[in-house]
């Protein structure tokens, strides 16, 4: 980053949220209209019709919508996890791009939020799930492991809420002094009066340290969280102790593979090159590479235990997940995009190359949300009792309401772009110093 | 500290009607005789008329969707014609470790005074959570508002709800009898005895293989029953501790090499 100058830096993250072409609009009526139509038009009949209009059938309860709530939880995980090691192990590469990963964080837990109310057959009651005190003294039930994820992840969403607003607040005041019209209101409300004092920043590192320290333990609790309303059942294929690290892993995986792939468009499309360089793709594939390794041994663990545990009900599951009708394709195709294809990252010059990057990890994405939709798809269709054992193929508006779920992830985000400092203007100037006399070189 | 203890566990008592308990205290059981069993299906077409099931139609019974709460599975051994064929009928277990009651999120699904396990319609909010736990595949959800086509609504049994759309459910050892039975021995200052009530299924069962009662009374035919030499429980592996006892059936070896048994 040693070609920006100081003084741009305010002007280019505020270009990025004034300057809108035509181009930014059609993407985003596009998306909001595919986001409408695709999902909540598809939703809206669901919730007229009935649960009925899924392909969810009697042993197979639980389909796509689980597979896109744990995909979605998994995205997450990248920004504010990433963000707040990165920020403790005080790592110079993360500024540019940490404060668009803690957008994502939040985007997706939003998105896998609705998707637990789009799989309930009554979403209108899913008050009742909350510890609200009624008149009847009903209360809920906390051994459900269901009722874990309930306060998980809404403690989750707050936590990264206030993450992403706390490392804001100087840009905000940035932002404000430089914008006219209607923003500037705004903006001076949401700045809460910062002007920069010693007393300010001091305040404003310490409440920060506390929230990356205290996130990091929530998050990989949050996804172990998840992992357990399948691990703590007793199906075959669900019932696993190692399920709790292979989602924190997965997560992770998947979650930095998003980052990936969005910094690579999101650096294209607002010109921002010079703030995001390769050497972030370097260093975000290295870590791709290892949450590959990492995901690889966790699954083959998974099979090996299965397999050398030689139970009847196991055997079949294994038997039914890899070489089995409808879904043994997919397990493959899983297998080279999450385990073969980013070992290409061993190799420095194709770390650098934005196209192998997006490449591999839009295939990572696809491949760690066939792993979810696997792990409820081909474990419930074999559960104990042979007679009862049914295939699960989803119908159309489950496949719908999936593709729609994506568009509305983006939405999210190029609003975001539009109403929030997406660069952190603050610490890429720490990154570059003060100008200082001629001759005086900061370190 | 043990003063706390006694404190708490007085408090905890006083929360039920003094002598609850002991007047009320059943343990209900089911014995399902599977050597008299013959795979007929009458108790399926009783469980239908009883408790309002709706019959959903070819496309939805062809996607596992059918809603019978109590089934019979069919397992047929070896090729024709050296065939065995075993019936089981399986409904609800009423496991006293019950895997779906741990799930439900809304208590929608708990364990009631009398060992069973209870469906609470009204407060069922459909995150399939039990029905995914359940290690039986008992449990049926109402994927749609099912709809009795004109005169077939006059003959839905009204002592039982009609289920909406999105409301988990399953077999409840025809509670709504059970209520009866228990309400006029109330009245009458006793205790159920053997014979005050049948379920659908064990009334309507030709060859009497299904037998209801209280397992804690021990003069009780399921508690004579239940100390049979063939009794076990359906998938016991699993700890679920299910209040439905099966009778294995003995079954004649074909090739005439000696007497094997077999599970249902």
């Amino acid at each position: 980053m040693d070609n920006i100058s100081y003084n741009e830096i305010n002007d280019d993250v505020v270009r990025t949220m004034t300057k809108t072409t035509w181009k930014y609009w059609a993407l985003l009526i596009f998306c909001a209209s595919m986001a409408g139509v695709l999902w909540f038009g598809a939703w809206a009949y669901q919730i007229y019709a009935g649960q009925g209009v899924t392909g969810l059938n009697t042993p197979t309860f639980w389909g796509i919508y689980l597979a896109n709530f744990v995909f979605w939880i998994g995205i997450s995980h990248s920004g504010t996890l990433l963000s707040a090691i990165l920020f403790i192990t005080a790592t110079p590469w993360r500024r540019s791009i940490y404060r668009s990963a803690e957008a994502i964080t939040f985007f997706s837990v939003l998105t896998a939020a609705v998707f637990i109310f789009v799989h309930m057959g009554r979403p209108w009651n899913f008050y009742w799930t909350m510890p609200y005190f009624t008149t009847r003294e009903l209360w809920v039930n906390f051994t459900s492991p269901i009722m874990f994820d309930v306060f998980a992840i809404s403690t989750y969403m707050t936590s990264s809420v206030i993450f992403l607003y706390f490392g804001s607040i100087p840009d905000l005041a940035a932002v404000r002094d430089k914008v006219t019209g209607w923003r500037k209101p705004v903006y001076t409300y949401l700045s809460l009066g910062w002007r920069g004092t010693d007393a300010e920043w001091h305040w404003l590192s310490k409440s920060y340290t506390f929230f990356a320290v205290f996130i990091i333990p929530l998050a990989v609790s949050v996804h172990s969280i998840v992992s357990w309303d399948f691990a703590l059942s007793t199906v075959p294929g669900l019932n696993k102790t190692i399920f709790a690290p292979y989602f924190v892993v997965g997560a992770i995986f998947s979650g930095t593979a998003a980052i990936v792939t969005l910094m690579a468009c999101y650096r294209k499309a607002m010109k921002v090159e010079k703030y995001i360089t390769l050497m972030h793709f370097d260093k975000l594939c290295m870590l791709l590479l290892v949450m590959s390794l990492l995901w690889s041994y966790i699954n083959v663990v998974e099979v090996f235990s299965g397999w050398y545990a030689n139970t009847s009900a196991e055997n079949e599951t294994l038997m039914y997940r890899m070489f089995m009708k409808p879904h043994a394709y997919m397990y493959w195709l899983m297998i080279l995009t999450n385990s073969i294809l980013p070992l290409l990252f061993i190799f420095k010059s194709l770390r650098r190359s934005i196209f192998i990057c997006i490449i591999v990890s839009i295939g990572i994405n696809v491949g760690m949300w066939i792993e979810r939709y696997l792990i409820v798809a081909t474990s419930l269709p074999r559960k104990f009792l042979p007679n009862m054992w049914h295939d699960y193929i989803p119908s159309l508006i489950e496949i719908s309401m999936t593709i729609g779920s994506i568009f509305f992830f983006v939405m999210l985000f190029l609003i975001f772009v539009k109403l929030w400092p997406s660069i952190s203007i603050y610490e890429v100037k720490e990154d570059i110093g003060i100008p200082m006399r001629k001759g005086f070189k900061r370190h | 500290m043990s003063g706390i203890l006694t404190r708490l566990k007085d408090k905890l008592a006083s929360y039920r009607v003094p002598g609850y308990r002991t007047k009320f205290d059943y343990k209900w059981t089911m014995v399902v005789d599977l050597d008299r069993c013959n795979g007929c299906e009458a108790c399926v077409v009783a469980c239908y008329a009883e408790n309002n099931l709706p019959v959903v139609g070819k496309r939805d019974c062809d996607i596992s969707r059918r809603f019978s709460w109590i089934r019979i599975e069919r397992y047929v051994e070896g090729t024709y014609p050296d065939v065995k064929v075993k019936f089981i009928p399986i409904m609800c277990q009423h496991c006293d470790a019950a895997p779906c009651e741990i799930g439900c999120p809304v208590y929608a699904t708990y364990h009631n005074q009398d060992g069973l396990n209870v469906q609470v319609y009204n407060r069922c909010v459909g995150t399939f959570t039990c029905a995914t736990y359940c290690t039986y595949d008992v449990r049926r959800f109402n994927w749609f508002t099912y709809k009795w086509d004109a005169p077939l609504e006059q003959q839905l049994n009204p002592d039982v709800t009609v289920r909406e759309m999105g409301v988990m459910e399953k077999c409840t050892f025809c509670i709504q009898r059970i209520r009866v039975a228990k309400d006029t021995a109330k009245d009458e200052g006793r205790k159920v005895q053997e014979g005050d009530m049948k379920t659908a299924c064990e009334q309507s069962c030709p060859t009497d293989a299904i037998t209801f009662g209280d397992l804690n009374d021990p003069h009780s035919k399921v508690s004579k029953l239940a100390k049979s030499p063939r009794r076990y429980r359906l998938l016991e592996e699993l700890d679920t501790d299910p209040s439905v006892i099966y009778l294995k059936r003995v079954m004649e070896d074909r090739k005439g090499s000696g007497h094997g048994t077999s599970h249902g």
